[in-house]
């Protein structure tokens, strides 16, 4: 029933309670261009979502303008998800926004054991003015740095709370603590889709980067075919571009399609099944990315 | 005009300081009209005297204050423990010593299973005792390669599958990397699943449903007999999902004439607001019926000592395991004793690391200055760690506690070679400290983790043994005269329900154990081996033979 169906990008929302993930969750909803996305929370807290997006709602499900939905999993994730891919509509992305003390980690192993899924990244919103305070915290302090040592993406969320020095050593402080992760500062969650999403754009989405605001930029590259395509991909990431994320199907010299998707550090290079039309989206700050020598 | 009757019995032990032992106790309508002689009973008026109790010992209907009746589901499965364990229908399975053992009685039971794709599912393994040598595929492939097979242990916390479970999980192949998932030296999971992650997916191919923590229709009816046969007459459920399902299928079966106990289900405050879970007691509490008391609330600070997930204080686990994991964050507690208290719904919260106590304790207080709540009798469950200080500090803040005295005997071994070491090991489930510092206390059995029994679990925090038979925490037993407190008013007590059952005087309910042997005048290190003739619930009488 499901043997065709591609892959279902996972993304895991943690941090810790007033973070900031609910914000987030409804940025990206707000901003979710076509795709279609469907949202997993513990339960709905006071405004799991925010009212202008609510089409119609019920105990466990809210439907939200442009087909994405939000439900509540209770305490039966895995359940949620298995019925999530039994049903009609599968979701071109899945985003699980965890509970304060869910290490995110664990849930992506889990997300794993299920066919039809793959995580797509593991990403930790922090407080810029209280997350150093709490990770002092005798009862939550090791959460916060386990949630953040596994992390693909740091969301600084408040950073307009903060001044320059702060951030600054707010930055060296995340260098440590979650190492190997992207770095993305913002204010009130608003981050790129594109930044955070593994799922890559159908033509009809457009493959120009669309960016809900100035802090990103991003290039879309149409590369001849590609000798080895797993190197291709390691070059990308390992010159020290700043590249926060890339996705997208290159081909092979064989005329092979590969799926591409880029986190950070960290890359996923498949053969794809399917012919998709060629061209990769690569995304990073703005001016802390150099995609020089990449440009068409 | 109802009817009166009157029994007589060897003794009757009442926990009524007053009249400790008494020789008859007056039955009408379902409560106690009087507990004395014979001759203090009769002004009462026209009565029948029945003496089937007359060589009987009669206490208060037993009182568990920490139980889950999915016991009464799991005995549909095979039993593979180590300890000798009466199912519902009282017989007896003798605990299963090896390896080969487990295998033999699997075949056996296979060998009955007509459809070949039904799961073959048994429970209550646990290794530890068998040098903890570790359950694989391997072993339940001698079974069966072709049916599904799953083994659940004794915790509840790990399942063992044969390859066959793990191939229709899709999780028989290379390249899983999951922590709750060991692989073999062929790179395919061993079979061995640790933590509810890693069990979720697989559980219904072996044949463990989605929702494990709650009991079916005839699981409850089974649970039902298992208090018979303990002397159970009120048991709590803690802690069910009470959906609005399971909430109409108790109501049925607790109202059934035949049904033998009080059932008291506490809600888990796991994937719920703190507001939606306080304003869905305060509407189902008036539906309580004389056996079925809704209305309370389960939070879950941490996981378990043993599973290396329960949350400890400095210098944390002996054997140098990370601190375990925060069930519920301390400030979703906080919002829920604040909620709690103001409501005036009761919470009673699952703590085993000495951190989670800590914590729940840092918590309540605060909210108890925002909400003064006189008699809100919050109760800590497990609370195994807990130090003097913490035990102080519950009898200031007017807390109750219910200790896990059977965990001592089971794995108290395990927590003193492991994961506590001696010190903390020989503190553990500290009923006399509890008792010392004036906080009402009760023990308990979490059956089905191990069996549904307070006179074992009497004994367990009278004598203190250890499986190995070593005696672990002397300066911790406790006299008989508190344990049989403790498994009767003291349990009604962290309930609320002190003023209706847990001893046996006038105006209470009818609930009585009835006991062959008297447990006050055997010696302490029997206790555990007293048998129940059956019990009394609201006047019914039922025989354990005759379930």
């Amino acid at each position: 029933m499901m043997q065709n169906r591609p892959s279902v990008p996972v993304t895991t929302i943690g941090g810790y309670l007033g973070s900031g993930k609910t914000t987030l969750v409804n940025h990206l909803l707000r901003n979710a261009n076509g795709r279609k996305l469907a949202v997993l929370v513990n339960e709905f807290g006071d405004l799991p979502i925010d009212e202008d997006l609510i089409e119609s709602q019920d105990e466990t499900l809210i439907s939200i303008a442009g087909g994405c939905i939000c439900c509540s999993f209770g305490n039966d994730l895995i359940g949620a998800l298995r019925d999530m891919l039994g049903g009609s509509t599968v979701p071109d992305q899945i985003l699980i926004e965890t509970s304060g003390v869910a290490i995110p980690s664990a849930i992506v192993a889990t997300v794993a054991l299920l066919t039809g899924l793959h995580s797509d990244a593991s990403l930790v919103v922090v407080d810029a003015e209280t997350v150093r305070t709490a990770a002092r915290d005798d009862y939550i302090g090791d959460t916060i740095t386990r949630q953040l040592s596994d992390a693909d993406i740091v969301v600084v969320n408040k950073g307009d709370l903060v001044s320059d020095t702060a951030k600054q050593e707010l930055a060296d402080w995340l260098s440590d603590v979650a190492p190997g992760s992207v770095i993305l500062p913002t204010e009130f969650g608003r981050v790129a889709p594109d930044a955070i999403f593994g799922c890559v754009a159908e033509p009809s989405h457009g493959l120009t980067a669309h960016h809900s605001d100035a802090l990103f930029e991003s290039i879309t590259l149409h590369p001849d075919p590609i000798e080895d395509v797993p190197n291709y991909v390691h070059r990308l990431i390992t010159e020290n571009r700043g590249i926060v994320r890339a996705k997208g199907y290159v081909y092979d010299m064989m005329d092979q399609c590969w799926l591409i998707q880029v986190v950070g550090q960290r890359s996923n290079v498949t053969r794809s099944d399917q012919a998709k039309q060629n061209g990769l989206v690569c995304i990073g700050l703005r001016g802390r990315c150099d995609f020089s020598g990449l440009r068409p | 005009m109802s009817q009166t009757t009157i029994y007589s019995a060897k003794k009757i032990i009442t926990m009524n300081p007053n009249q400790p032992e008494v020789t008859h106790v007056a039955v009408r309508d379902g409560r106690i009209l009087g507990a004395g002689s014979l001759s203090d009973l009769e002004p009462w008026g026209a009565y029948t005297l029945d003496d089937r109790f007359a060589d009987k010992v009669l206490m208060p209907g037993f009182i568990e204050g920490h139980a889950h009746t999915m016991e009464g589901t799991l005995w549909r499965n095979v039993y593979v423990g180590w300890f000798d364990r009466m199912d519902p229908d009282g017989n007896i399975w003798q605990g299963v010593k090896s390896i080969d053992a487990i295998v033999a009685r699997l075949i056996e039971a296979e060998a009955k299973l007509a459809d070949p794709n039904t799961p073959l599912s048994a429970w209550s393994l646990d290794p530890i005792y068998m040098d903890n040598r570790r359950v694989t595929r391997h072993d339940l492939d001698r079974v069966s390669t072709d049916r599904p097979i799953g083994a659940l242990h004794a915790s509840g916390h790990i399942l063992n599958v044969n390859s066959k479970g793990l191939e229709l999980a899709g999780l028989l192949r290379t390249g899983i990397n999951h922590p709750g998932i060991p692989l073999g030296a062929d790179g395919l999971p061993t079979g061995e699943l640790f933590g509810p992650d890693a069990m979720t997916p697989v559980g219904p191919h072996v044949g463990f449903e989605r929702s494990l923590t709650d009991c079916d229709e005839r699981g409850l009816r089974d649970y039902g007999k298992l208090c018979v046969r303990a002397g159970v007459t009120t048991c709590t459920d803690l802690a069910a999902q009470l959906t609005d399902d399971s909430v109409a299928m108790m109501l049925r079966v607790t109202g059934e004439e035949s049904f033998p106990a009080c059932i008291v289900p506490l809600k888990a405050f796991l994937g719920t607001t703190a507001k939606d879970i306080v304003d869905y007691m305060l509407a189902l509490k008036p539906k309580s019926t004389e056996r079925l008391r809704l209305g309370r609330i389960k939070a879950i600070a941490d996981g378990s000592i043993q599973g290396f997930s329960a949350r400890m204080r400095w210098p944390g686990y002996h054997n140098g395991a990370p601190n375990g994991l925060w069930y519920t964050a301390p400030d979703q507690m906080s919002d829920l004793y604040h909620r709690a208290l103001e409501a005036g719904v009761q919470v009673h919260t699952h703590t085993n690391g000495d951190q989670a106590t800590q914590m729940a304790l840092d918590m309540l207080e605060p909210a108890l200055r925002a909400h003064p709540s006189p008699d809100h009798r919050f109760t800590l469950q497990h609370c195994q760690l807990a130090d003097a200080a913490q035990f102080r500090k519950m009898a200031k803040l007017g807390m109750c506690v219910n200790l896990f005295a059977n965990h001592h005997f089971y794995w108290g071994d395990e927590h003193y070679r492991l994961t506590v070491g001696p010190e903390r090991a020989t503190r553990m489930n500290a009923c006399r400290t509890a008792l010392a510092s004036g906080v009402p206390m009760s023990i308990h059995s979490d059956a089905p983790v191990t069996p549904l029994g307070p006179l074992f679990t009497a004994w367990a925090a009278v004598n203190r043994i250890t499986a190995s038979g070593r005696v672990q925490g002397e300066g911790e037993k406790i006299a008989v005269a508190d344990a049989l407190h403790a498994i009767t008013l003291g349990a009604a007590y962290t309930l609320h329900m002190d003023a209706e059952v847990g001893s046996i005087e006038v105006g209470k309910r009818a609930d009585f154990a009835v006991l062959d042997t008297d447990p006050t005048a055997c010696d302490q290190s029997d206790l555990k081996d007293i048998s129940v003739w059956g019990t009394v619930q609201g006047g019914r009488i039922f025989a354990a033979t005759d379930l």
